[in-house]
């Protein structure tokens, strides 16, 4: 099996507001099912955070950056899009 | 006495400041103040409208004129891009954007991939950061349309539109909303996000540009205005060195301009002639029209005013469309109109407008300004019929209009000339209807008889001055400019060769009478000379007539002494003895 290395994301939510709420969730599914012990995730609050989400440009939340691999993706929304997600992301659905 | 300013004055006074002003010339005219304070405005318009740039110069104005900092939120283009752009208007962002001006870079890149709901809220969290920091009192969001396209689903973007209007009245910001709308086509039927946030927002202003036969023509339209008074017609603008600028129109008993002062000083035409004619010359701060077919001197007249202006030392400026600034310098030398020492001096600015394009307003905002940085006392304008060149007929008269108020609250002398058009024979009215409200309308034009055309010139009206009402003879030479007196015979005024005999003839019938005088004063000098020659013969005869009778008396006297003393020798011969 081919070694692919780890996955390192950022995911911008705004307070603990549904949509948040289900980012998180939908991530964390998300990569315990594809990227099962290969994957790193760093939520940032832009309501506590705002100077990070400024310099991340973030307009619209939540927002995932996926950081690792090259290249970077934005991602927007609740990730309830999962076939949308993963193919962003390279990964096979 | 430390009197409380009246109600009605302070009343007013606490609706001006509930306005943001936007120190925009002439927007803060029509909207008696500027943009809701504390409110949202929304901006609308097609692609190179100027809402961004209009958009931005409110927060700039803000910045700089009532220290309120600003926020911008750049949704379309990017920062480095808008801020190049505000350079060419000189209005140093760099300083500006130390302490109290912030530029969001807030464009979504292209390759952003939606998946699921999202909302405003890391954006409002950003700003909201943002105003603490800065102490923000205004935020522009410009093309809101391009992040609101993003949700993709018409009720999350009302939902969003919602949340951003309740949010920015909570942090008390005076919004701008930039919006793209559709060309003029479009707007009878607005899209549905549009007309929501028409109905959301406290004021809103749609700016337009269409192109009328080739020229363009920007203007803008403040559509609603919540609490407020406004002017709701269309008012022209145009980008200006320092920005935008909107031709305000003068509403009637507006608040927002005072009449300029009345002058009852006069100043001259630069023709004595004509001065005279005129009781005194111009007043100062008039408006004069010189109407006239092509070649009666209407530049002339012009110059001349010109030269006498710079002699009095006022600053004036010479706009000619017809000619360049050397043509007009030579043409009227050879009237002895000498204006190039002025312009040397810098007293005479001589702009020539011939390759000048565009719409009437620019050229009244380009007159302005030329005016404004030349501190023009007197202005000049061969001839302004050009402002109704091709495409600018509708908007001419109304430029030409304020043209005429502008220079009349300034207090600077304006004469303009008015070709007419020889075949049109439109005598009674000018193209540009200025003949109705400038305050002196001299007319010229040529009188054809027994061969020859001369120049006549007649005073059409001079308000609140006494005018001859006599045609006179307008006479160009090297030595100058002079009008001559107009004889009439017959009912007809007589000029050229007519004249000239008429005036020989005078002459001779003059000469005649001298001639006659002088005879009757001869004899007259002949007549007291003889009766000054008989008074002194009498007068002698008096004196030998005196003389005898004095001589007489003195005779008499000397007998009488004789004869007493021949007594007393008498009696001493006889010895008389003395009692």
């Amino acid at each position: 099996m081919k070694k692919i290395p780890p996955f390192k994301f950022r995911l911008y939510v705004a307070g603990d507001g549904p949509h948040s709420t289900q980012a998180i969730a939908n991530l964390d599914a998300l990569c315990r099912e594809h990227l099962p012990e290969r994957h790193e995730i760093e939520v940032v609050d832009v309501l506590r955070e705002p100077q990070r989400a400024l310099a991340d440009r973030v307009m619209l939340t939540p927002l995932l950056l996926k950081l690792s691999p090259a290249p970077i993706r934005r991602i927007v929304g609740s990730l309830s899009q999962r076939a949308s997600v993963l193919q962003t992301l390279g990964l096979p659905a | 006495m430390k009197g409380k300013p009246p109600m009605k004055l302070k009343k007013l006074s606490a609706a001006l400041s509930a306005k943001a002003r936007t120190g925009i010339a002439g927007f803060d005219e029509i909207t008696q103040g500027g943009l809701p304070g504390g409110r949202t405005t929304l901006l609308e318009g097609g692609p190179g409208s100027g809402k961004t740039l209009m958009a931005l110069q409110t927060l700039v104005n803000g910045a700089r004129l009532d220290n309120e900092p600003g926020i911008f939120v750049a949704f379309e283009e990017s920062t480095e891009r808008i801020a190049a752009n505000a350079e060419n208007f000189g209005w140093d962002l760099a300083a500006l954007r130390e302490k109290k001006l912030f530029l969001l870079d807030a464009q979504q890149s292209p390759d952003l991939v939606q998946a699921g709901d999202f909302t405003l809220d890391g954006m409002l969290a950003v700003l909201a950061a943002k105003v603490r920091e800065i102490k923000a009192r205004r935020i522009v969001f410009d093309a809101l349309d391009v992040l609101l396209a993003l949700l993709n689903d018409p009720v999350a973007e009302r939902r969003e539109m919602f949340r951003l209007h309740e949010w920015l009245l909570a942090q008390g910001l005076s919004a701008v909303i930039t919006c793209k709308a559709g060309g003029p086509a479009n707007q009878a039927a607005p899209e549905p996000q549009l007309s929501f946030m028409q109905f959301m927002v406290d004021c809103a202003v749609v700016l337009n540009q269409e192109m009328v036969q080739g020229v363009s023509q920007r203007n803008l339209r403040v559509v609603k205005y919540r609490g407020s008074a406004f002017s709701e017609n269309e008012a022209p603008f145009l980008f200006g060195e320092a920005g935008l600028e909107v031709a305000g129109a003068r509403d009637l008993g507006g608040l927002s301009r005072p009449d300029g002062p009345v002058s009852t000083e006069r100043v001259s035409s630069g023709v004595a002639r004509l001065d005279a004619m005129l009781d005194g010359g111009y007043y100062r701060g008039a408006s004069v029209l010189i109407t006239g077919f092509p070649g009666t001197a209407k530049s002339t007249l012009s110059g001349a005013f010109s030269e006498a202006a710079c002699l009095r030392g006022e600053r004036t400026l010479f706009i000619s469309f017809d000619s360049d600034a050397n043509e007009v310098v030579r043409n009227l030398a050879s009237v002895n109109i000498r204006l190039e020492r002025f312009v040397k001096k810098g007293l005479l600015r001589l702009v020539s407008a011939r390759a000048a394009t565009g719409s009437a307003e620019i050229h009244l905002m380009q007159i302005k300004h030329l005016a404004q940085v030349h501190r023009a006392r007197c202005v000049v304008i061969d001839p302004v019929s050009s402002l109704c060149k091709s495409g600018n007929e509708n908007t001419a008269h109304n430029v030409a209009e304020r043209l005429l108020n502008w220079t009349k609250a300034e207090g600077i002398t304006l004469v303009c000339t008015s070709l007419l058009d020889e075949a049109a024979q439109q005598v009674a009215s000018t193209p540009l209807q200025v003949s109705t409200i400038a305050d002196t309308w001299i007319h010229l034009n040529y009188l054809v008889h027994a061969g020859e055309r001369n120049r006549g010139l007649s005073i059409v009206k001079s308000r609140g001055t006494a005018h001859s009402n006599q045609e006179r003879e307008l006479i160009l030479s090297k030595d100058g400019v002079t009008l001559a007196d107009a004889y009439t015979a017959g009912g007809e005024v007589l000029m050229g060769t007519l004249r000239w005999e008429k005036e020989r003839a005078m002459q001779g019938a003059q000469d005649k009478r001298e001639a006659v005088k002088k005879v009757a004063e001869a004899t007259l000098e002949a007549e007291e000379a003889l009766l000054e020659v008989r008074l002194k013969a009498v007068q002698l005869e008096l004196e030998v007539k005196r003389g005898e009778r004095q001589a007489l008396n003195r005779s008499a006297a000397d007998r009488t002494s004789d004869l007493a003393r021949g007594q007393t020798q008498l009696q001493e011969l006889r010895g008389v003895d003395e009692k």
